[in-house]
């Protein structure tokens, strides 16, 4: 089970949260004037990242808010825990544990 | 009967004396005696039946490697607990143990036959043999396999025992107390850091309570284990969790421990737990989990009597057991000189030492020679005898150029065996670490970590005992005070002391039984067997022979297999790999793991205010989400069709009282309320007035419906949302993800008061009536309270939400009172109803009363792939918004075709047919698979009031095909069908606004 550091509460075990895919995939402003292309992009293309992967979770058991995160899908280590709207950090070292 | 006990020693408590039965034999040991010791005490050395072959199996370790020494223990009907490790199961007074696997008895076992027959059984011959023909595998493999699978009984009553969980945070770990873990444990403690240490066996100090006489820090081991453990205790930041096993290795330095707290008393006293699973979140971890040692691969090495050389030492160092009288040692590393002279010390016969090396030297060995013991080197083991124990060992000599030639053969009733250890890196490996091989200790060792862990002592290749507890100490301090930094790897001066693989042998190893998995009864024949067939990677050769399959995890056959497997395809073992080391290490109870989630525990249960009353009007319940929902209300004699035909035809002549608390219920409030409703909603929430309510329609972003429920505004900037039973979490997620990711701009709070309402339907011509006198300030005429009208007030004195909506296509009303009335409330209505024929009535009938008029269930009606116009609900779309969810999918050309499936009626031609739900529909009859299939039946009932089946279904292009016969295929024939609108009642919707 992972350990996440929800950005309002601290450090919580993975059973408070929910994942909530990829980050930073903003939502067409202008929907009905992109492409086909573009739309079908926004609704399913996504990195499928091997290595440090931006994502959403929830701290649906706890302050209910979202946040990203940059986690390393190879080794699981969260990098940075951040609010939604702040821009992506630059991936440093793991976080460091309890 | 004779003893095997010495006169003196060990750790055992020679004042307490327990009686103990095997197989309903009586026996006596000593407090402080596992099953095992016990039993060698009594000169049992055989305890089993294998796997495969019901060869006559023993002892073979001193601990929780041991493949072979499966037992049952029974208490009771309900505890009954099969194979436990004997060498693990602690005795206790009027202890019950049995063997497994045999039948009739242990010394005489029909299973034998499977030996003679083994050339025909090696490895894999159930992937080849069970293939053809393919109707006996129904009838006649599985069943014979089930029969043959599995070792060991279930218990035939459910447990009764209590498990325990715990959540526990510290900042170091350490697994395993052995000299290394103690050093570490201390170190950390002293550095003020809060310690946890645990550890499998029901003592602290692992190999010291083997080797209580050497010389630590100046003084003897017993003392020194006594002192350190003495210093801990007394430490309030450290926990000591003895017979404690950390069992798997989870991300984040999470770390499963399950504690045994009951199964070594007699009688445990009833407020403890049997066990208990700590999850400990360890800052640091410290694994000290020591080494394993390995067996030797030689025909016949699997007879009662033939152990490990270390496990024999245990037996009389701790224990005061000598394992028999006339030993023969194989000696594959030095210890094994150790082992021989610490026996002969105790006055076992050692007749001979076969040591299969070719140049092996070391201090026991010396030793050994300068006590006279009789060693002969390049020596191998060519086979055993003996039935139920050894009776004597076949040497083989083996020459300058690697031939063996047959030797002596000797009898003895005891061969130890030792080919070097191996470091238990099991905790490590689960930590995704990587394993390096080392050469020059021939073994895999801890290499980069992926967590904050490190290794220290024998499970990193540190086996000699003061340089054990130095890097102990060095771990423990370096954990306390986070030093991220690896510590270099010292290696002992010792190079590899061992043997990896098999002895060298005469004949082909398909021509011989030398054992490499005891628990699943791998042979050498069956490795070659599999390199043979062409398996190259080590996890392939592992599924297809099962070695290191069982519960044993291979812990003392691995490495041998890797090696053997290597050897035959030429290559190095770091070049075939080493299998994936996955928890449980030890086996773990299915109680523990469940621990209070079992029961009524086991899943929450979500109950309505009026539960009860349905409860005591006779109500069958049905799941629905989370929720029991009372289904139908069956009178005496009636059956389910009976009770709901009844129901419908009292809603759609007199009234009904129905319970709706499970609809979710969201608020939504504040300034933007309104702008987030648009957008969220396919509908238009502009124009819609205070007090007036909307049915609702909500899509995913890919276009298709995702929720529906009414939805009522209830003040200028606040809505009452109410959505599906099922779908109340899912939409509230929703809509909090776009309100904090996508529009943060809006001012909205969205607060769930699903709980909050109780929520009583009733529905019917005579609704008015029935509720008319009870409410204070609400006029329901139909002027004033119109259809999807909203009003607040109070009724029966307690506040009043009533919505005038209808879910049947009558006459309705919805009255949602604070939850805690709502028994109160139901009771009061159901009562004035009486005299107007109320009936209560459940989901059963509702779901009947809904699709007479056409009303979609979303998850029945629609699949996730059905859009707004597909199931007629376009209307509801507001057409002149510029964003909603779903919008820009339904602009896609493939969402406006007109061949998407549609919602339609069907009517069968027969009236007395109730298709089935899901049954697939085509439009020729006669046809023969593959067919072309155009649609399914989501929903069909019976309709009372009609007289006749009715169902809905989607289409391909279905309104257009109103009139058309389709055809229903079922396994009798086609059933013919016609397509109709999908409203069947009433469908001008007159009753609506009555």
């Amino acid at each position: 089970m992972l350990l996440i550091e929800c950005p309002y509460c601290g450090k919580r075990p993975e059973l408070e949260f929910v994942y909530g895919g990829e980050a930073h995939i903003a939502r067409p402003a202008a929907q009905m004037e992109v492409t086909p292309g573009q739309w079908a992009a926004y609704l399913y293309a996504r990195s499928n990242e091997r290595g440090v992967h931006a994502e959403r979770w929830r701290h649906t058991r706890g302050c209910a808010r979202f946040f990203n995160a940059l986690r390393d899908t190879t080794t699981d280590q969260f990098l940075a825990t951040y609010k939604i709207g702040a821009a992506r950090p630059p991936a440093g070292p793991a976080q460091e544990s309890p | 009967m004779k003893s095997f006990r010495t006169a003196s020693g060990g750790l055992i408590d020679r004042a307490r004396r327990l009686q103990f039965t095997f197989d309903g034999k009586l026996f006596h040991g000593f407090a402080g005696d596992t099953l095992a010791s016990a039993l060698l005490a009594n000169g049992v050395h055989l305890l089993g039946r294998s796997f495969k072959y019901h060869r006559p199996r023993g002892i073979l370790t001193a601990g929780s490697a041991e493949p072979n020494a499966l037992v049952a223990v029974w208490r009771d009907a309900a505890r009954y607990t099969p194979n436990l490790r004997a060498t693990q199961v602690e005795l206790y007074e009027g202890l019950q143990a049995e063997s497994q696997n045999r039948w009739p008895t242990l010394a005489c076992d029909v299973g034998t036959v499977n030996g003679l027959i083994a050339p025909f059984i090696p490895a894999g011959f159930y992937y080849k043999t069970f293939m053809w023909p393919r109707r006996f595998w129904k009838s006649l493999y599985e069943p014979l396999i089930r029969a043959r699978a599995g070792l060991g009984r279930a218990p035939t009553a459910a447990d009764p025992d209590r498990y325990a969980s715990r959540y526990a945070h510290c900042d170091v770990l350490v697994v395993g107390a052995g000299p290394a873990g103690l050093a570490a444990a201390r170190a950390a403690a002293r550095a003020g850091a809060r310690v946890i240490l645990c550890d499998e066996q029901p003592q602290f100090g692992g190999s010291l309570l083997t080797d209580a006489q050497a010389l630590i820090e100046a003084r003897p081991a017993g003392v020194w284990v006594h002192e350190t453990l003495a210093a801990l205790e007394q430490n309030a930041r450290v926990t000591l969790l003895p017979r404690s096993t950390a069992f798997g290795y989870f991300p984040h330095n999470l770390v499963g421990v399950n504690q045994k707290l009951a199964d070594h008393l007699t009688l445990a006293p009833p407020h403890l737990p049997r066990e208990r699973l700590w999850q400990v979140r360890a800052r640091e971890v410290v694994l000290a989990t020591g080494a394993l040692e390995r067996p030797l691969v030689f025909p016949g090495n699997d007879r009662p009597g033939i152990m490990l050389a270390g496990a024999a030492r245990v037996y009389l160092q701790r224990y005061g057991v000598r394992c028999g009288s006339r030993a023969v040692i194989v000696a594959g590393c030095d210890a094994a000189y150790q082992a021989a002279l610490d026996l002969h010390a105790a006055g076992v016969a050692i007749v001979a030492i076969a040591d299969p090396r070719t140049s092996a030297d070391g201090p026991w060995r010396q030793a050994a020679r300068q006590a006279g013991l009789p060693s002969q080197e390049r020596t191998t083991v060519l086979g055993t005898r003996g039935r139920l124990r050894v009776s004597a060992v076949r040497l083989g000599r083996i020459d300058a150029n690697g031939t063996v030639s047959p030797g002596a053969t000797v009898s003895c009733d005891l061969v130890l065996m030792s080919g070097g250890l191996t470091p238990s890196v099991h905790l490590f490996s689960q930590s995704r670490g990587r394993l390096l091989w080392d050469d020059t200790l021939q073994a895999f060792v801890p290499g980069a970590g992926a967590e904050r862990e490190r290794s220290a002592g024998a499970c990193r290749g540190i086996y000699a005992l003061a340089a054990a507890i130095e890097d102990g100490a060095a771990a423990g301090r370096a954990a306390a005070e986070v030093q991220r930094a690896a510590l270099p790897m010292q290696h002992t001066t010792e190079a590899a002391d061992g043997i990896l693989g098999a002895l060298p042998a005469r004949k082909q190893p398909s021509a011989q039984k030398a054992f490499v998995d005891w628990q699943n009864d791998v042979t050498t024949g069956d490795l070659a067997l599999a390199t043979r067939e062409g398996f190259r990677s080590i996890e392939h050769v592992k599924r297809y022979t099962t070695t290191g399959m069982a519960t044993d995890q291979g812990k003392t056959s691995n490495l041998n297999a890797l090696a053997i497997v290597s050897a035959s395809l030429g290559k190095t073992i770091p070049e075939v790999g080493v299998t994936t080391f996955r928890m449980p290490y030890t086996p773990v109870s299915f109680g523990s793991m469940a621990s209070r989630a079992r029961g009524d525990l086991f899943d929450p249960v979500r109950k309505t205010p009026m539960h009860e009353w349905a409860q005591e009007h006779g109500a069958v319940f049905e799941n629905v989400a989370l929720w029991k929902r009372a289904r139908y209300f069956p009178r005496a004699g009636e059956d389910m069709q009976r009770a709901v035909a009844r129901e419908c035809l009292a809603v759609r002549s007199h009234c009904g009282i129905f319970d709706a608390s499970t609809l979710g219920k969201i608020e939504v409030v504040g300034r933007d309320a309104v702008t987030f409703m648009n957008r969220m909603y396919v509908n238009s929430w502009t124009k819609l007035a205070v007090g007036r309510t909307r049915y609702g329609l909500l899509l995913r972003e890919d276009g298709f419906i995702l929720d529906d429920g009414v939805v009522a505004r209830t003040a200028a900037e606040r809505f009452h949302v109410t959505t599906t039973t099922g779908g109340a979490a899912g939409v509230l997620a929703l809509m909090e993800d776009y309100l904090q990711t996508e529009w943060s701009d809006l001012s909205v709070w969205l607060t769930s008061t699903t709980e909050q309402w109780a929520v009583i339907a009733v529905q019917g011509p005579a609704a008015r009536k029935v509720l008319q006198p009870l409410i204070e300030d609400i006029d329901l005429a139909p002027d004033a309270l119109p259809h999807m009208a909203v009003a607040r007030g109070r009724i029966c004195g307690v506040p009043l939400t009533l919505f005038r909506v209808s879910f049947t296509g009558e006459l309705g009303f919805e009255v949602n009172v604070p939850a805690d009335f709502g028994r109160a409330v139901w009771e009061a209505i159901y009562a004035a109803g009486q005299p107007h024929g109320m009936t209560a009535y459940g989901t059963e009938t509702m779901h009947v009363l809904r699709a007479e008029k056409g009303y979609i269930i979303v998850g029945q009606d629609t699949d996730g792939t059905v859009t707004p116009d597909d199931v007629g609900l376009g209307w509801a779309i507001g057409q002149t918004k510029p964003d909603f969810v779903g919008m820009r999918s339904l602009a896609r050309p493939a969402m406006r075709t007109a061949q998407r499936k549609q919602l339609v009626g069907l009517s069968s031609v027969d009236p007395q047919i109730v298709l089935e739900e899901g049954a697939q529909i085509i439009d020729t009859p006669g046809q023969h698979p593959p067919m072309r299939l155009i649609g399914h039946v989501s929903s069909s009932y019976r309709s009372a009031v009609l007289g006749r089946s009715i169902a809905l279904a989607l289409i391909a292009g279905g309104r257009a095909r109103l009139g058309q016969t389709l055809y229903v295929p079922m396994p009798h024939g086609d059933v013919p069908v016609q397509v109709v609108p999908p409203v069947f009642y009433d469908p001008k919707g007159e009753r609506l606004h009555g």
